[in-house]
């Protein structure tokens, strides 16, 4: 599979609110999860985050912004940046 | 073997599906209110079953699987749901039929588990949720395109409207009419890995392209909720103003019903007084029976109040946005932001709290917030904290009319709060000191108005487990602090009040020389006695003490007799006691089963006797040293 757009710009996890763009790759080892990657990897995809889909930034915590809400193709997702960083995203629909 | 010959003739169908898809709804559709609630063996997870009898009169179970994103089982509810699923639970059956529940206004991760459920090979039907609020959407799905790809039946279904079941109901009887194909054996059932998982979901985005158009707007009602509730500072602000409102109503709504409850149970006593000849059997009946059930069925309204807010906010999807906002604040104290949950249900009952647990992932993160669910306040603590600040606090305004009583309930809840995130603290920095956070990934889900009918149906489910325990575990407790404070009788030309020649005196006297350093009397230690097995038994045993000591009948009077013989000292001992002490023996049982350790279990309740033995000390001794001994 082609990926969607040009480079990968940045990990989800240090996106800002209103962030718009679509996921290029989930790579695993970006994140310190406490998870193993092989593990947080497939958490992510049960959780909708593929190649592919739609992801905005929509809400984020008090303290450091953290956790956050993102919406992925229709679902609104809360998680942590810790394990968003597995999550590379290009800017842009 | 009746039990094969049973199955054969009921056929069983199991309900899958993410969390959040309208499941249970659904559930309570198909069953009505005839269903059970259990607990599977060995674990507190519900197990919700119930019969259905379909439009052509076959006679079917319906089992309500706890929700889950994936076979692959990470909480032990998942787990459930795999092995009910895969037919691995020991006795019982793997189902005829599997009804995938999937949310039409969020089909995406939903059609993933159903790729993977169709994997099984077992017989199975795809319910399209919530259909009603996805047409209103504008979102259309092509049942028969998406049965195509699929290659299993499709039919949607409003779970929460008067015959919005009758195609499923048809569907479910076709179904069951056609020979299911032969079950694969379960033991052949392997964790997809994270690449056949992604496969699976391109599958299921590819499938969604054909059969789903989108108007590719999200829920603006959510959305512009969310834009409020979800704000960083707004959103906080609004959690903390819920909160404040609950316990607002918890101790002012309940009141008529309460006075109601009481009065009813005073009435009740009269009549015995009057009908009973005097005696043995007439103090048994009165203090015994109908004074010790009464204390204790009194707390229901609170408790019914409280999970009423519970359920409502759960079901109007509040409560996964509030583990969001609590995240990073209980990541402060060591604790999940998914414990928010649990801790808040344990202002409850610490039991649901703790069973509310299993939704945690991780287990330490789970035993931590086990850990400390007792130490949130529960509506047990209530009769104990409104007897003695009612006794001992004067009723007048402080700081411009709030008044004094209310201030002191309000710190022993403080109190509470700040021990359970304290400990939690402690624990992540002595036990937990080399582990890392374990990740917080929720979905949260579009805002629904709440249903009066599920709303109702857990609440008479709470009502019921309530009075089921005020009838067996509680009032057996009554009967025996009863007998412990009557027996042996005085002899003729006794001198003091008869109980102190009973058995519960002896009792409160071997105990003194260990309690009197806190400000305990022996009355106070037999009540602690029977407190154990639940702690608003304490109050109605001080009453059943005093009451037989003095030859009155125990009622409203107890607060004032006790202003009387206590001292301001013990009172506030007696408080500080109770916001850390293991008084509940069903709490310790849950913990036991939760935990599925002994040392655990011993552990909870060494370190919180503890803490309650070091609290009251502590406060007995200041109080008699600033003059209120």
């Amino acid at each position: 599979m082609k990926p969607h757009s040009a480079d990968p710009c940045c990990r989800l996890g240090d996106a800002s609110p209103r962030f718009r763009g679509r996921i290029v790759a989930v790579v695993a080892g970006l994140s310190d999860s406490a998870l193993g990657p092989e593990e947080l990897e497939r958490r992510l995809v049960e959780m909708g985050f593929v190649e592919g889909a739609a992801v905005e930034l929509r809400h984020q915590g008090l303290f450091r912004g953290d956790p956050i809400a993102v919406q992925v193709d229709g679902t609104m997702v809360a998680l942590r940046r810790r394990e968003a960083h597995a999550i590379l995203v290009s800017a842009g629909d | 073997m009746n039990q094969i010959s049973a199955t054969d003739r009921t056929a069983r169908i199991a309900l899958a599906g993410n969390p959040n898809c309208g499941k249970t709804a659904l559930f309570n559709v198909l069953t009505g209110n005839r269903q059970k609630v259990a607990n599977y063996p060995g674990v507190t997870v519900e197990r919700k079953e119930g019969p259905l009898v379909t439009p052509a009169g076959r006679m079917t179970r319906v089992l309500d699987l706890p929700g889950t994103y994936s076979l692959r089982a990470r909480s032990p509810d998942e787990v459930i749901t795999r092995d009910a699923v895969l037919g691995r639970l020991a006795g019982e059956q793997p189902p005829d039929l599997l009804l995938c529940v999937v949310s039409a206004t969020a089909p995406r991760v939903g059609l993933r588990l159903a790729l993977e459920l169709k994997r099984l090979g077992r017989p199975m039907l795809l319910v399209l949720n919530m259909a009603d609020i996805a047409r209103h959407r504008g979102i259309t799905i092509d049942e028969a395109q998406l049965s195509a790809a699929l290659g299993v039946p499709v039919v949607s279904s409003v779970a929460v409207r008067r015959g919005g079941t009758a195609q499923l109901l048809a569907a479910i009887d076709e179904a069951l009419n056609q020979p299911g194909p032969e079950a694969g054996d379960p033991a052949d059932w392997t964790a997809p890995s994270a690449g056949e998982l992604r496969a699976m979901q391109r599958e299921a985005d590819r499938i969604l392209k054909l059969a789903v158009t989108e108007p590719g707007r999200p829920d603006s009602v959510t959305a512009r909720l969310d834009a409020v509730l979800l704000h960083p500072v707004a959103g906080l602000l609004v959690l903390l103003a819920i909160l404040f409102v609950m316990f607002q109503a918890v101790f002012t709504w309940a009141q008529p019903l309460m006075q109601a409850i009481t009065a009813g149970f005073d009435l009740l006593g009269n009549l015995a007084a009057v009908w009973l000849p005097p005696g043995l059997f007439s103090s048994f009946i009165r203090d015994g029976v109908i004074g010790g059930v009464g204390s204790v069925i009194v707390f229901l309204p609170q408790i019914l109040i409280l999970f009423l807010f519970i359920l409502l906010l759960e079901d109007l999807g509040y409560m996964a946005r509030a583990a969001f906002l609590m995240d990073r604040i209980m990541g402060g104290a060591g604790l999940h932001g998914r414990a928010f949950i649990p801790l808040l249900s344990s202002f409850a009952c610490a039991i649901p709290g703790i069973m509310a647990t299993r939704v945690i992932d991780s287990r330490r993160d789970r035993l931590a917030t086990i850990l400390v669910a007792p130490l949130m306040t529960c509506s047990a603590r209530i009769p104990v904290y409104t007897l003695i600040i009612g006794a001992f606090i004067p009723a007048r305004p402080v700081f411009g009319g709030l008044s004094l009583q209310g201030l002191v309930m309000f710190g022993l809840y403080a109190v509470g709060i700040a021990s359970a995130l304290g400990m939690s603290f402690l624990f992540k920095r002595v036990l937990w000191r080399k582990t890392p956070p374990e990740p917080f990934m929720l979905e949260l889900p579009d805002y629904k108005l709440p249903r009066l009918r599920s709303v109702s149906l857990g609440l008479l489910q709470r009502a019921k487990i309530f009075l089921r325990r005020a009838g067996t575990t509680i009032a057996s407790m009554m009967v025996v602090i009863w007998f412990l404070a009557s027996v042996p009788l005085p002899p003729i030309n006794a001198t003091q009040p008869a109980i102190n020649y009973s058995f519960a005196a002896r009792i409160g006297h071997l105990m003194e020389p260990v309690l009197k350093p806190v400000g305990f009397n022996w009355q106070i230690d037999v009540a602690l006695v029977p407190g154990m097995a639940a702690r608003e038994v304490a109050v109605a045993s001080l009453g059943t003490v005093y009451s037989i000591q003095s030859g009155k009948q125990a009622d409203t009077a107890l607060g004032s007799m006790l202003a009387g013989k206590w001292s301001l000292a013990t009172a506030l001992a007696l408080l500080a006691w109770y916001i850390f002490a293991p008084q509940c023996a069903s709490t310790l049982a849950a913990v036991r089963r939760e935990t599925n350790s002994r040392g655990w279990t011993l552990f909870l309740f060494s370190y919180m006797l503890g803490l309650a033995y070091l609290a009251a000390f502590a406060t007995y001794q200041i109080a008699v040293l600033l003059g209120a001994g």
